[in-house]
């Protein structure tokens, strides 16, 4: 099936040289256009400070920086507060007008996607799709592990998209979901940080070799697991191997990828994640939107390596053009 | 995911309100990968020297204002942006003597989407000239 799979990156990716304040927003974006990650997706409310009050200025700036950069904007990553006020959650119509303002938002920054936080209420996307279309943004919501496509919350979600229209509701999975062997740099962190060698060892090869998990937490803490030992296995407990065909099962609904990655290897792959099997599948499916880089290695790194996120999305970027070209 | 960072430990000095030492100041980070209302801060936990400091004698400042924990609940129209520096204030007379301390800091934040609230903790010794 003829495909054609754009990549870019998520600028979450750079999240620990804007933390430290080596790289401000526009230098984080002509960093993305250089390595080719040519698709700009954003988390307004960590790069955007000010949001949602952002000024015309601020609006004229980014797109000068798309076009001076040679940048698309993809993606916009909204979060619900659904827990803002300490004594009650937020009323349904709160809810709705908090994703509004992400619609305006997107389409101010001229994303076509809202990449929807999960904990979004089915009902509210269906409240708010009509409010999307009307802004030409569609709401897609975050497969994220835990959660696989069956998981009913999932469904329900899909259920909206079947319901509204797929031309405002869709969704993004994110290619944790498909952790074929657990990070290396999240058991080695446990390591560092006094998990016992012997137990790690039983996790690790317990989750490599797709053992069943039931029970994993209980029986580390029984054999006498530290805290560490225990937070381990609850991290085994909640990443999913899903097989990458499902992204060929459930194409209809997906209107852009998370690519989230640990670890770019020196070999110039993935060290958990099974690409190569990813990027087949999209193709198969005709996938026609953009992989969006995600990376998520450098809070197990940091404390005693040094974090260069721009070297890993590139690496990530030459390893999924070598996949996409390759027939 | 940004815990060894949320105390800048260069930072810790005595505040004096004529001529008179009446606490202590440093500045925080927030340990998230994103800035938060600061309704959704919830009451940090702060030890020093091994005591813990009562909440009625801290203050939050951010952007420009300072606040009780109380005042903090209700205010989600004031934003701790990820790129912050906010100070904690603790109100003790005399602040902390010339020497090592230790301060030892925990956030609390109120993140929706997790079905429980993370901490984020940091702790440094520093010193006060």
């Amino acid at each position: 099936m003829s495909h054609d799979i754009k990549t870019g990156a998520s600028l979450y990716s750079f999240q620990e040289e804007y933390f430290l304040r080596k790289l401000g927003l526009e230098e984080i974006v002509a960093t993305a256009g250089r390595i080719g990650a040519l698709g700009i997706e954003t988390l307004a409310e960590q790069m955007m400070p000010g949001f949602p009050a952002l000024s015309d200025e601020f609006y004229a700036d980014w797109h000068r920086w798309m076009k001076k950069y040679g940048t698309t904007p993809t993606a916009h990553d909204m979060f619900l507060d659904t827990k803002r006020f300490k004594d009650r959650l937020l009323t349904h119509d709160e809810m709705v007008e908090s994703v509004q303002r992400d619609i305006i938002h997107a389409e101010k920054l001229g994303a076509q996607i809202i990449r929807v936080i999960v904990n979004t209420p089915p009902e509210v996307i269906e409240a708010s799709a009509p409010f999307a279309r009307e802004y030409g943004v569609v709401l897609a919501v975050e497969v994220h592990a835990p959660w696989s496509f069956e998981h009913p919350w999932i469904q329900e979600h899909i259920a909206v998209a079947d319901r509204a229209g797929l031309d405002a509701v869709g969704i993004i999975p994110d290619m944790g979901i498909f952790t074929r062997k657990l990070p290396r740099v999240v058991w080695n962190r446990s390591l560092r940080d006094g998990a016992t060698p012997a137990l790690v060892e039983q996790i690790v090869s317990a989750y490599d070799s797709k053992a069943d998990l039931t029970g994993l937490e209980e029986s580390i803490a029984a054999q006498g697991g530290n805290g560490v030992d225990g937070g381990l296995a609850w991290q085994a407990t909640h990443t999913i191997d899903l097989d990458p065909s499902e992204l060929i099962t459930w194409a209809k609904y997906i209107v852009h990828i998370h690519g989230k990655f640990y670890e770019m290897t020196d070999e110039g792959v993935e060290y958990s994640i099974p690409y190569d099997e990813i990027v087949r599948a999209l193709k198969t499916a005709g996938y026609t939107g953009y992989i969006s880089s995600e990376y998520e290695g450098n809070r197990h790194i940091q404390d005693v390596f040094p974090v260069d996120s721009v070297e890993q999305v590139s690496r990530q970027q030459q390893m999924l053009r070598r996949l996409i070209d390759s027939e | 995911m940004f815990d060894k960072y949320l105390i800048d430990a260069t930072s810790v000095r005595n505040i004096t309100t004529d001529g008179v030492v009446n606490g202590f100041e440093f500045a925080v980070r927030i340990g998230y990968y994103r800035g938060l209302a600061i309704s959704m801060v919830e009451p940090f936990d702060v030890v020093v020297d091994g005591v813990a400091i009562d909440g009625s004698e801290i203050r939050f400042t951010v952007a420009g204002q300072t606040f009780t924990y109380e005042e903090m609940e209700t205010r989600a129209d004031v934003r701790w942006e990820m790129v912050d520096d906010a100070i904690i204030t603790v109100l003790r007379p005399g602040g902390l003597a010339p020497g090592e301390h230790t301060i030892d800091l925990t956030e609390h934040l109120r993140v929706s989407y997790l079905p429980f609230i993370p901490a984020h903790h940091d702790n440094k010794v520093v010193t006060v000239g």
